[in-house]
Parts: structure tokens; C-alpha cells; sequence
């Protein structure tokens, strides 16, 4: 049976936890959204509740650092990304403690809760922060190898996850390499550039789509970023198109753009979340309205291909 | 200069573990000495917080010559006690008072606010090994200390945390949100001291003064569920006592400490004036402000 992203985060932080008597969980009062609780559940004296309070529960984490632990500080993403942004740069960043940031419910899919909620420039805001590695694993399986290769690298770190329930563990191999990217599909009509959540909603649509031949590469890792993979696959196609739930300026489409005009200009289609803000749906209206439904995107890669 | 010469000898070869300079006149000596260090680095450098550095060199002295469990010669110690300058802006009267306590040598308060350098315009940790955290932005450093105190706790190691806030900073809401942490978590090994000089950057205006930054800081500690005390700030007998008797009070409570002080103390014109918050003497300003401090105004 497959296991949501988030359930396994839970599931594999108590592990590493109980594994490993530095590894400390800051929960900021949203445990039983994240999973965090697992932790809490299996190996209480590694939980550490700071409430509703962002800002402390990140300079928490580095004076813990400190003295030796490895702290891993979970809220919501749009919280502790934007809530408690000075203090991950000064406190977390610019100090390079090794303090794991984890940002659940990234993204759009935040249950029905609205523009409040969304989190939709964390790509952005995290990978412009000296020092910190930033991640977006694509399923389940994937995760538990992120979150091994985060526990045994030293420095800041920022995990990105979603609540999205509907994410079997599809991907190949369960392997991770921080920095390291991966090639899904092989295909000569263009190349299509994806991270976290959306890679699974692509890869279907990929699968159904027969009249284009693509090339499908995964990126669980945005900084640092795996840019000699990238330029391998765009040189042998016409077209690079990047997907992502994120704003379109500022995520993987604007990552992949930089690399690309600096090393080989090519033409590069951005799918992603419009420069506004969006409001409460279902998982499915949020996706169809901004053009990441597995039907969107196959409509969105066929245009592609007759337009380019 | 020849006092000065015999108190940096003893800094050099002190033992690890506290210093305890019991006579009150010497740490009263010791002070000055760093009034002076204070005010010679930002009038070499123009530069520097000198209000506010010149308000907390009491508490600086009391802590780094008497009270604090360090080591010079292994700033690392895992033991030792640990000290987070919150009003991370007065890096200056730190740097001063562990160039005095032999961590860093007088010669390099020279290279203070320099390009590259390791006394950095607010203290960085990742470029000076006696630091023991990185501040600089208002508000975060009580919640890095809230951490060290709950890692104590974990760690069963009975080091103490200190951490100097200022009364302006008190304005910013990370602080409180980091008191009600240290009261869930029972830190009473976290000893907190607000360095109430008066006077923030710009502040209210009142009448032809400024408006003082806090005045309920003990009442909201209070209410924060800590111990509290206040205390004169310059008043080096009552720092040494109270310190003394704060660290043996260990009941689950935080601790709080009020140090009622004046901005720019020991220099009749800069006391109690806000412009200088951050400004450098010019010659004659320095020429005075030395002469004040060697008479002890």
C-alpha cells in the first residue's frame, strides 16, 4: 500500500530520532497536520512543542545547534518560510548551523484553507539564502532517502513537502544524492523540467500523451542545483517547458532559465502559478485553475510542441 | 597606562573556570579601563555603538570578571557558561571586554568593523571562535539562548546561559515569544538582563527628551512567569551580589534581571542623548570623554 509524503516524513523523522539522540523535532502547534506527531507518538522526549511562534521556534533550533543537537523545525511552508524569514537568515543561515527546515503543505494543496495558507515563492525565498540546501522530493520513498541524506550532511537545510494525498511512490528508484537530478523519460520533442509534487502529476500525463515524444527529468534537489544534467537533456531537443507548484518567477522555471541563457540559450516554456493570488478549492479546482491537473499539463505540453 | 599594563597580565594567564576578581575596586578599575577601550576603538575606527556600549560595560565586567565560567585559552570549552549579547549592536563593548579578558588580543580592536575581519560591526560567531552566537537583528538572540538552556537541560550539564538584551529591543515580539518558551521549558538555568539604559535609535518624542523604550520590563518578565530583580546597573557591588545569588536559585523559574543603567555612562555628554547610539568622538569629544573617565565623573 502506498504511504502519503507526509505520513513517511512523520513516520521516517521518529526514526531518525529514535536512531539518533541529537536529532530533536520543533513542532510550531502543527503536529497533527505535518505528522510531526509521529515523533511525539513514538519517541516523546525527542518532541519539542514551541507553539504558535515561528520566530522563536527558529532561533530555538540554532541555540540547540549550538550545543550539539540536530534540530528539525516543522510548520506549515508559507509560515516559517515568510513568518520567520529574518530569523532563518541571521540566526540559522548566516551562523550555518545544521538546523532542517521542514515546510509542509507547500504549494496550493493546503486543505481547502486558502491564499492564507498557500505557499506558492518558498522556492524562491529559500534558494536565495546563502548556505542553505534546498529540497523537494517527489514521493514517498524519496523522502525517507532525502531525509537520510539530510541527517547525515551538516548545514542548513530546507525540505519542502505536500499534503497532496494522491501521490502513489511512483518514482524508479528510491535513491537521493543531495545535488543530484534525474532522468524519468527519454524523448526528442523537448524537455520537460519538474520538482517535488508536480513530477508525479507530469510523469502521467507524459504517460498519456501520445503524439509527443519527451524527455522527463526530476530535480528533487534546487540548490544546489544539478546543472550538467540539466544541460545534457536540453541539448539534444528544441524545447525545455518547466512545470512547478510555485509562482512562476522565481522557482524551478526561473532556475532552469538562468542556467540555460547562460550556457545554452534555448527556448524555454514556464508552466506554473500565475503572479497572483488564488483562493479556496478543492485539490482539484486549484489545479485545473492554474493549469497543473494532469489534464492541464498533457493540453499545456501538446500546445507546446505545435506552437514551438 | 601602567594599571592598565598589570590588569592585562592577569587576564593572560588566568585558569579556566571563573576569573573572581573579588575586590569590587579592581572590577571598578576594570571598567573604566573598558569605558576606555570602548571609546579608543570607535574614535581609531569612527564607528561604533557607543551608547549602548558604554551602558551595559558594568554588567560586561561583573559577568566576564567575576561571574562567568569561561576559558581564553579554549573558548569552546563545552562547559563553560554561555553568553548571547542580544543587542547585538553594542558588539563593541564586547569585543572590548574579551580583548581585557584575554580572547582576542587589544591589537586586533583595531581591525573592529574592518573588511573581513573577526570583530565584525555585529558579533559573528562564524568568524570569532569566543562568540557564542551571531546576532545582530533585534529580538533573536534570547530565543538562540532559550535553545543553549534547553540543550543544557537535555545534555544534563549545568552550565548557565546569559543573555543581554535592551530595553528597546524589548519592543521587538520575538523576545516575549521566547519568555513564554523559557517558562514551558522551567530554564532556570537562562539568566536574562535588560540593559535599561533609556534610550533607543530615534524612539518618541517628549517634550524636548525622548520617551524611555520600556518601563515594565520586571512587570512583564513577572508576567512571563520568571524571577525577577532589578538592580543598578553600575553599581558594580549589587551587579557581583545579585548575580551570586541569582545563579544559586535553581526552582524551575527563568530569571530576569532589570539593570537599570544611562546610555553613554561615564561621559557627561553623552549620557542620557540619544544621537550618540551610534556615533564616533572627534578629537576633542575623545580628549574629554578620557579625562571624565579617568576622574570617575
Amino acid at each position: 500500500m502506498s504511504i502519503s509524503v507526509r505520513d513517511q516524513f512523520g513516520k521516517q523523522l521518529a526514526q531518525l530520532a529514535k536512531d539518533d539522540s541529537r536529532v530533536l523535532t520543533l513542532d510550531g502547534d502543527l503536529g497533527n497536520s505535518t505528522r510531526l506527531d509521529s515523533t511525539e507518538k513514538e519517541t516523546a522526549d525527542s518532541f519539542l512543542q514551541m507553539g504558535i511562534a515561528e520566530q522563536n521556534m527558529v532561533g530555538v533550533a540554532a541555540g540547540l545547534a549550538s550545543v550539539g543537537f540536530q534540530p528539525w523545525v516543522c510548520s506549515f511552508a508559507t509560515f516559517l518560510t515568510k513568518r520567520a524569514l529574518d530569523q532563518i537568515v541571521v540566526s540559522i543561515a548566516q551562523t550555518n548551523f545544521d538546523v532542517k527546515l521542514v515546510g509542509s503543505y507547500s504549494g496550493l494543496l493546503t486543505s481547502n484553507t486558502g491564499k492564507t495558507h498557500h505557499s506558492l515563492d518558498d522556492i524562491a525565498i529559500m534558494t536565495n539564502i546563502p548556505n542553505m540546501t534546498v529540497i523537494a522530493p517527489g514521493d514517498a520513498s524519496e523522502t525517507v532517502a532525502a531525509m537520510k541524506a539530510m541527517h547525515q550532511a551538516c548545514g542548513p537545510m530546507y525540505l519542502r513537502l505536500t499534503r497532496d494525498e494522491t501521490i502513489p511512490s511512483f518514482l524508479p528508484d528510491g535513491s537521493f544524492e543531495i545535488g543530484k537530478g534525474k532522468t524519468l523519460a527519454e524523448g526528442t520533442d523537448m524537455l520537460v523540467v519538474t520538482t517535488g509534487s508536480t513530477t508525479y502529476r507530469v510523469s502521467e500525463a507524459i504517460k498519456q500523451l501520445e503524439d509527443v515524444s519527451i524527455t522527463h527529468q526530476h530535480f528533487p534537489t534546487l540548490k544546489p542545483f544539478d546543472k550538467e544534467l540539466l544541460l545534457e537533456g536540453a541539448k539534444k531537443v528544441p524545447l525545455v517547458v518547466t512545470v512547478e507548484e510555485h509562482y512562476i518567477r522565481g522557482g524551478l522555471g526561473s532556475i532552469v532559465t538562468e542556467i540555460l541563457s547562460e550556457r545554452l540559450p534555448k527556448k524555454v516554456y514556464r508552466i506554473g502559478v500565475p503572479d497572483r493570488f488564488f483562493g479556496c478549492g478543492t485539490d482539484e479546482e486549484l489545479l485545473e485553475a492554474t493549469g497543473l491537473s494532469v489534464e492541464a499539463i498533457k493540453k499545456s505540453l501538446s500546445l507546446c510542441k505545435k506552437q514551438f | 597606562m601602567g594599571r592598565n599594563k598589570i590588569l592585562l597580565m592577569e587576564v593572560i594567564f588566568t585558569r579556566r573556570g571563573n576569573l573572581l576578581i573579588l575586590s569590587i575596586e579592581q572590577l571598578k578599575m576594570t571598567a573604566t579601563v573598558l569605558r576606555k577601550r570602548i571609546l579608543s576603538t570607535a574614535y581609531y575606527k569612527k564607528q561604533g555603538h557607543v551608547g549602548g556600549s558604554l551602558s551595559c560595560a558594568d554588567i560586561l565586567v561583573s559577568l566576564y570578571f567575576h561571574h562567568l565560567s569561561i576559558d581564553p585559552s579554549n573558548p569552546k570549552w563545552e562547559d563553560r557558561d554561555r553568553f548571547v549579547l542580544s543587542k547585538g549592536h553594542t558588539a563593541l563593548g564586547l569585543y572590548a571586554v574579551l580583548a581585557l579578558r584575554g580572547f582576542i588580543t587589544e591589537e586586533e580592536l583595531k581591525t573592529f568593523d574592518q573588511y573581513e575581519s573577526r570583530l565584525q560591526a555585529h558579533p559573528d560567531m562564524t568568524k570569532l571562535n569566543a562568540l557564542d552566537m551571531s546576532t545582530g537583528s533585534l529580538g533573536q538572540g534570547l530565543s538562540a539562548a532559550v535553545g543553549m538552556a534547553i540543550g543544557a537541560k537535555r545534555l544534563k550539564k549545568d552550565f548557565r546561559v546569559y543573555c543581554l538584551i535592551g530595553d528597546g529591543e524589548s519592543q521587538e515580539g520575538q523576545i516575549w515569544e521566547a519568555a513564554n518558551i523559557a517558562e514551558k521549558y522551567k530554564l532556570d538555568n537562562l539568566i536574562v538582563i535588560m540593559d535599561q539604559n533609556g534610550l533607543q535609535q530615534y524612539g518618541w518624542k517628549n517634550g524636548n527628551e525622548r520617551m524611555k523604550p520600556e518601563s515594565n520590563g520586571r512587570r512583564k518578565f513577572d508576567g512571563f512567569g520568571f524571577e525577577t530583580w532589578e538592580v543598578d546597573g553600575h553599581s558594580m557591588e549589587d551587579l557581583v551580589t545579585l548575580l551570586t545569588e541569582v545563579k544559586s536559585r535553581g526552582n524551575g523559574q527563568p530569571k530576569a534581571i532589570i539593570a537599570n543603567t544611562t546610555k553613554g555612562k561615564g561621559v557627561r555628554f553623552m549620557e542620557n542623548n540619544y544621537v550618540w547610539h551610534s556615533k564616533a568622538p572627534n578629537d576633542e569629544e575623545y580628549a574629554t570623554a578620557l579625562t571624565e573617565l579617568e576622574e570617575g565623573i
